[in-house]
């Protein structure tokens, strides 16, 4: 794990990876996005609907993981000053907070025909709303300081406290009485039809190579602005006349 | 043609289906432009740095 902490290193990985992910992202999107439309069943009590549900879940899943993510690196960072795991967790700060949006956002617009209403306060939804509020305030709390390597640790923290609350996002469903279905998934079964798994893994298999494929950019940017910050540090401090 | 309309129509739950695809397409796109965006700014500005030091 610690050959990932070098820069150099991880970048090397990353640019090897890089095209394959987004070739991923690019295929699954072009198939999956026709079968999710077009070809696959229209749900018998949910009727069209139902398609919501293969931007929703996956979108579910992926701001899930991207929060364990970001948690597992603040860990990193906090516990052996992995500055790559810090950048990790930065990059992927925006993404797990714009699939937790999309997430809520697909949720609403299928829940409005479905059950009635947009929005109940039940435990899943609630909870799930809150670590929209952790991503929001990750991304607060990095900018919020004048030293930077402050607002990282104060923002690695807060990530860490946020942690608690996805396990309960996965379980409420189980331990409250909701609105929301209970999982269809687990890893030893389905109770759904395979006309509906194809579109959904493949949907899921989009989003998660989108992630890795942006998470690359978005880490070689961070890794940009740490070096311009060093740049402009040593212009300073090699021309001390200027600073009368 | 009736078929790409009953398509479109989504079985009457247009509204909720393309609103969800659409805000999904465009927060991905979005999310995508801006990343891309953010690095080639940062390059532009490194490589004015570098060369500024000569």
């Amino acid at each position: 794990m610690h050959r990932f902490a070098n820069p150099t290193q991880f970048m090397r990985i990353a640019n090897a990876i890089y095209p394959w992910v987004a070739g991923v992202a690019i295929l699954c999107f072009l198939f999956g996005l026709p079968i999710a439309l077009i070809t696959s069943p229209a749900d018998y009590q949910q009727g069209n609907t139902v398609r919501i549900l293969y931007l929703h879940v996956p979108a579910a899943v992926l701001a899930e993981m991207i929060y364990y993510a970001m948690a597992a690196g603040s860990a990193a960072y906090l516990i052996w000053r992995h500055p790559m795991a810090n950048l990790v967790a930065k990059a992927s700060a925006p993404m797990g907070a714009m699939f937790t949006a999309l997430c809520l956002i697909c949720g609403m617009l299928w829940g409005e025909p479905m059950w009635g209403t947009f929005w109940v306060w039940d435990a899943r939804l609630t909870s799930t709303l809150i670590m929209f509020f952790f991503y929001l305030g990750y991304l607060a709390l990095g900018d919020a300081f004048e030293d930077p390597e402050r607002g990282d640790r104060a923002s690695a923290i807060l990530a860490l406290v946020g942690v608690v609350n996805v396990p309960i996002i996965k379980f409420s469903v189980n331990w409250w009485n909701t609105l929301h279905q209970p999982a269809s998934l687990s890893l030893t079964k389905s109770n759904m039809s395979g006309d509906m798994l194809l579109p959904l893994f493949l949907m899921m298999g989009a989003y998660a190579a989108f992630y890795v494929t942006v998470l690359i950019i978005r880490v070689r940017s961070e890794l940009l602005a740490a070096k311009i910050r060093n740049a402009r540090m040593s212009q300073i401090a090699a021309m001390p006349q200027m600073a009368e | 043609m009736d078929a790409f309309r009953d398509f479109l129509d989504m079985g009457g739950y247009a509204v909720w289906v393309w609103s969800a695809y659409g805000i999904s397409a465009l927060s991905l796109i979005g999310m995508l432009v801006w990343s891309v965006r953010t690095l080639k700014a940062r390059q532009k500005e490194f490589d004015v740095l570098k060369n500024s030091r000569g």
